[in-house]
Order: C-alpha cells, then structure tokens, then sequence
C-alpha cells in the first residue's frame, strides 16, 4: 500500500527521490502523524511533495491509494508501516549489500550509470545482473527486480521502475541531442547584457591604487559592482499538432537555452497553439502542470525578454474567439489575441520565433495578426541571430529588424 | 516506539494550522529544513521567531539578498580590517582569528545550545546558492581554510527557509528539505488573525471588510492581490476615519491601502466606470464562500 503511494506519486509526475521516502519513513518510525490520518496525509505531504503546484497530484494519489481505508488504520498506521517493512516480500532478492547499495545511489547516481552502461554495451542483452536488458538483477532493463531501477522501454510488469526511460508521446522538448547545437549556441551567445548594477563589492584594483596614492599612501578603497548578465529570457513554446514536425529543430534550441549558463534567469513553459489563461511547466501540458498566465505577468517585471515559439497558423477561432481553445479539457473565457496582447503590452521586448519559412507567413490570417504584436523571426541560425539583436540590441537595431523578415 | 523531541506547540501571538505545526516539529525531529513558501504577507518570517519563542530557543536571522553567497553565511575574512590595522597598528596581525567573522549560518553551529536559524528569502539570491549549502546543511559542518579549523554542530539547529517563490530551487536542495506551503488563510482563519489585530470589530463591518477584500483578491485582472497585513493596515484606517457597514456596502474607500499598483487602481476605477457592481452579502461571492 505504502509503495502504491510512492509509484503513484512518481506516475503523476511528482519527483519523489528515495532519499525523501526514506525521510518519510523516518517520520513515521518516529510516531510524528500521531494517530490520525489527516496528519499522516499533512506529514506526508510535507516529507515527498516539494511544491505546491503538485499539491493537486498528491492529492489524486492519496485519494486512490487510501480511499475507503480511514476506519481500516484510524489508530495503528505506524504498526501497518513497520508490518510492511518487517515483510521479506517485498525485499525479494536482495542481499544486505545491495541493499546498502541501493541506499546510497541517489537518483541522478543512477542516470549516469544507466548511461555509461549504455555506452559500454553494443548488443542485446536478456538477464544476468550487469548489461541492461529485460529481466535479470541490473537496475537498468526493465521487467527485473530491482526496486530502484530505471525501465527502458517495454512494460513495467513490476512497477519497479524509478525513472521511465522511453519516450512519452509528448516527451518534454528537452532533449541531450548536442548534434549541431554549436551554431545555435554561438547564436544564443549575444544574449547578453553586461551591466554593472546592484551592490559594489568588487575591488577596483585600479581605482584603489590611484586613490591611494591621492590619499598619500594611506589606504582608499574603491568597489564597484561586478560584471553581469543581466538577461533574463522567458521563453513560451506551443507543443503539438502542427508543431510535430518542427520537435527536433525546437529541441536543439531548448537544449541550447539550457546549457546556456550565462542567463541570469530562464524560464520555460508550454502551451497549445495559442496562450490561454494557462502555460504548463511541461510539454504533455497536463493539468497538474498548468500555471496561470496571468501569474507570470504578475511576477515577472517588465524587463524579462519573451520570446514565443510557435508557428502562429491557427483556426481564426481559435485566436479570436471567447472558448476558442482546441483542447476540449480547457476552457477559456479570455480569446488568445487577449492573452498575446497582455504579454506584448507587459513586456518590453518581445519577439515570436517561427518555425515555418518566412514566405508563408502573410498567406496565414492568424500569422498575420501574431505579426502586428510580436516582431517574427524565422527558426533558424540567421533568425535567431536577429531575434536575439531584437531582445536586447539597442532600440534603433530592434526596429530595423522589426522590418527585415516582411 | 515514539520518541521524544522537543516539540512545538504554537505561541498565543501566533495562529498557526494544525498541519504547519506539524510540519514544523517533522523538520525537528528529522534534523532537516523546513522550506516555508506561501503568498507575501502570510507571516512565512514572523513563525521563526515564534517557533524560537515556543521552544525557548535563541533566534538568529540571515537575511538573504541577491548578492549574498554561500560561503558568507558560514564565515568571513574580514581582509580589509587587518589590512587596515596592520597599516595603522591598531591590532595583533599576526593572529588571524580575530579576523573570522562567522555568518548567522556559522554562528548556529558554534553556538553552545540549539538555536533556531532563519534564512530569509532564500531566492532572492543566486540559483547556486542553496546547492552550497547543501553539505554545510547536510553534515552541519565546515572548515575554515585559513584556520584549517573545523566548526562541527554539536545542536543541529532547527533551520526554517522562506521563499517567496521568485525562482524555482534546485531540485537537489529541494529533497533535503521538509516542505510546508502557507495557504492563503481562509474567512475563519482571516476573522482569527484580524481579532488579534483589531479586538471587538464591529461583527457588520467585519462582515463587509471580508468581502471587499476576498472580492478584490477573486479579481484577476490585479497584479499584485492585496495580503494579510494590508487588510490590517485597511481596517486601521476605516476605523480612523469611523466608516460604518453601510458606507462599505457601494464603495471600497481608501483603496490605496489595499492596492499598490498604479494599473491595479486603474483597473478598479474601469470597473467603476463600468458600472460594476461591488458585492455586499457573502451570496455575491459564489458557492465557496457561502457561510
């Protein structure tokens, strides 16, 4: 039952690690929920969800894995607890020092040596306790036993899998394709502001000495704030349909933006076709991934750089129109042109980065009206280039490149 | 099978829920952080100081801002003093402790006795800054390299982390830590908080104040919604001026107090214009606030 919790937590895409499951077993040993389920359910929470826009997800998990059991514990869940961990069942196969092992391997510890593994085996392999494949002892492959291991591809009989390793549908566009991500990176690289701004805490040598000596000798110390970047990128991508084919062109840039080390903040989301009252925090855009929109506008100040990525071709309704939202689970009183005209008037800079070549754009109704908001640059190295001269060039260069893509 | 700890019981100055009270004694008992998000004004800093008080423990505060490091929360070497006395005479160079400063970080390690430790608006700073701290946190002890001297906890401080969620936290910061999100207090919760603030309210002043307030927050097109503290500021000054329930019933009077957003103000004034009707009765609100 207590596993129940922990897989459906991780199935809802709530990052349960086992180093807070074991935090959260601790707790419990302790006798800290007390004897009612609420607080186990308080104590949970705290212990396995970091967030509270993953409140809702824990609350789905919670309901399902404990429904009708609330006069079944009322009084003993720390026995049932222990009863279960005293249960050899549920450590089949595993010897004292695998176990220790399997303690210390954090997550990320595990990523890596799934891919080392990986890079180190060159053909199928089916059990045994090393290579990945199916069944056998490894933590990689999948069908196996080991409870920490992470499941590449097939189904997960055992639900033993740590971290889905295949590919979802709408995998998020993250990707490590380094392939060719080098020119978009030199692109990216303008993206910069060097400021001296904030607090001086960094020694003039210079200045220091020249007052010094001024000061006959005596010491004058002179700071300065230091040096930084001070581009700050949102960054809003529409995911499905018919940006399907565009997926891998889109992934490098992502993957680019997120090696980029030097922004002094990045964020990410997604929507479909068009920005309604919600962006969502990963490309299968569930619900439990939703953010409002007008959140970002509230917290983000004006200063933040936009830009958009999509390609902007809709159903007219879908831009125009109260409802107008292609996906039937959300619904959407504000029309999406609201919606862009509050990001374009929010926001100082903003440009649209559109995948589709450039000579489409005017025969498209809703590319169009996208056009009169946001300046529009084609997805390519050129494009970028120019789209990243339009954020943060000098205001004379933004308006010549406004023109230059018509 | 349970075993004791010190544990936290809530101080009359201070009401707070039943879950975040246990949350904050599983961050005791587990010897971890308890990372503290909710809305501003919902009193994310004024808990530490009433945990210190429940527990009888000595409270110290580090104050994070953007430029704030890691490492100056455990100690700093304060260079420019010795310079100074070694350029002047003024002190004994040649011993460099008296040149260490510990941090608030630092300070609860060495310290004798448990304190509770505070680290205030943790995203203000760097996105690196809670992966620093992460072993210091952890192991509750570091070095100090000029000494070669090591500073080991002998009380593992209670640590209390505010956000203000102005940056996502590291993931790997995020699993050492016990998390509670303060919610944004309901009517029952509000009329508490406001009887402390303002004891003997007129209950059909009350009444109105509540559903301006919880109206305007239902109002998305606001920016910046209005919190707990300016609803206290509000009532101060309604009282002042000696408005009574009937003069609240068509009109939210001194909305500078409550809104402090040039757009939101003129969004307000829109609806004005409009003809939009403010609620007077709890019904207004809709189904969830119906008492």
């Amino acid at each position: 039952m207590f596993l129940d919790l922990f897989y459906g937590l991780r199935e809802e895409g709530v990052p349960v690690s086992l180093q807070e499951w074991q935090a959260f077993l601790t707790a419990l040993e302790k006798g800290l929920h007390g004897s009612s389920l609420a607080r186990f359910y308080h104590l949970a929470r705290a212990c396995l969800v970091k967030s509270e826009t993953l409140f809702d997800a824990f609350d789905r998990v919670f309901l399902r894995v404990f429904r009708g059991v609330e006069g079944e514990f009322g009084d003993d869940v720390t026995e049932k607890v222990l009863d279960w961990l005293r249960d050899p069942k549920n450590f089949t196969e595993l010897t004292p020092e695998q176990r220790a092992e399997l303690e210390r391997l954090s997550s990320d510890e595990l990523v890596r040596r799934f891919l080392e593994r990986l890079a180190e085996q060159t053909e199928r392999h089916d059990g045994g306790d090393r290579w990945v494949g199916t069944g056998g002892r490894s933590p990689f492959g999948h069908g196996g036993e080991h409870p920490t291991g992470i499941r590449v591809g097939g189904p997960g009989q055992r639900r033993s899998a740590m971290k889905v390793a295949e590919e979802r549908r709408f995998s998020d566009y993250r990707t490590d394709a380094t392939l060719d991500s080098r020119s978009l990176r030199v692109a990216l690289r303008r993206l910069r502001q060097l400021t001296r701004t904030g607090v001086a805490s960094e020694l003039d040598l210079d200045e220091t000495v020249d007052e010094t000596c001024r000061n006959a000798g005596e010491i004058e110390l002179v700071f300065r704030p230091p040096r930084k970047n001070d581009v700050r990128l949102l960054l809003l991508m529409d995911v499905g349909g018919t940006m399907d084919p565009y997926h891998e062109p889109v992934s490098r840039l992502l993957t680019a933006l997120h090696e980029e080390r030097g922004l002094r903040d990045f964020e990410a989301y997604y929507f479909h076709n068009c920005v309604y009252d919600h962006v969502y925090t990963r490309a299968r855009l569930s619900r439990s991934d939703a953010k409002p929109t007008a959140d970002l506008l509230r917290r983000l100040d004006p200063r933040w750089k936009v830009a958009l990525v999509g390609d902007a071709a809709m159903h007219p309704t879908e831009l125009l129109e109260a409802y107008g939202g292609i996906d039937p689970r959300v619904t959407t009183a504000t029309p999406g042109i609201v919606w862009l005209q509050r990001i374009a008037a929010h926001f100082d800079r903003t440009v649209w980065i559109n995948p589709d070549d450039a000579r489409t754009w005017d025969g498209t109704y809703t590319t169009r009206l996208v056009r009169r908001l946001f300046p529009m640059f084609h997805l390519s190295v050129d494009g970028l280039s120019d789209a990243v001269r339009a954020l943060v060039g000098a205001r004379g260069q933004e308006s010549s490149a406004r023109r230059e893509p018509g | 099978m349970t075993e004791d700890f010190q544990r936290f019981r809530g101080t009359p100055g201070y009401i707070a829920s039943g879950p975040l009270v246990d949350a904050v004694n599983c961050a005791i008992a587990l010897g971890r952080p308890l990372l503290l998000k909710g809305e501003p004004g919902t009193g994310k800093t004024v808990l530490a100081r009433h945990v210190a008080d429940g527990l009888g423990m000595k409270m110290l505060s580090w104050h994070v801002k953007s430029t704030t490091k890691g490492a100056d929360g455990l100690y700093v070497y304060d260079t420019v003093q010795r310079l100074n006395d070694s350029r002047f005479g003024t002190g004994d160079v040649s011993d460099i402790r008296r040149y260490i400063r510990l941090g608030p970080l630092g300070q609860a390690f060495a310290s004798a006795e448990r304190v509770v430790l505070l680290i205030d608006e943790v995203d203000k700073a760097d996105l690196e800054f809670p992966n620093d701290l992460l072993r210091e946190l952890d192991e509750m002890r570091f070095s100090i390299l000029e000494t070669s001297e090591e500073v080991v906890a002998k009380e593992r401080p209670v640590v209390l982390i505010t956000s203000n969620n102005e940056k996502e936290l590291p993931d790997a910061f995020l699993r050492r830590c016990v998390f509670h999100f303060i919610e944004f207090p309901d009517v029952g919760l509000m009329r508490q908080i406001v009887d402390v603030h303002h004891p003997n309210l007129d209950a059909k002043l009350l009444d109105q104040v509540l559903i301006k307030f919880y109206w305007l927050r239902e109002q998305n097109e606001l920016r910046k919604k209005p919190s707990t503290s300016e609803l206290v500021d509000w009532i101060s000054a309604l009282l002042r001026a000696g408005m009574t329930h009937r003069q609240l019933e068509a009109h939210i009077p001194f909305l500078g107090t409550l809104l402090k957003k040039e757009q939101d103000v003129d969004a307000l004034r829109d609806y004005d214009e409009r003809k939009g009707k403010y609620p007077a009765r709890w019904a207004d609100l809709g189904p969830r606030f119906n008492q």
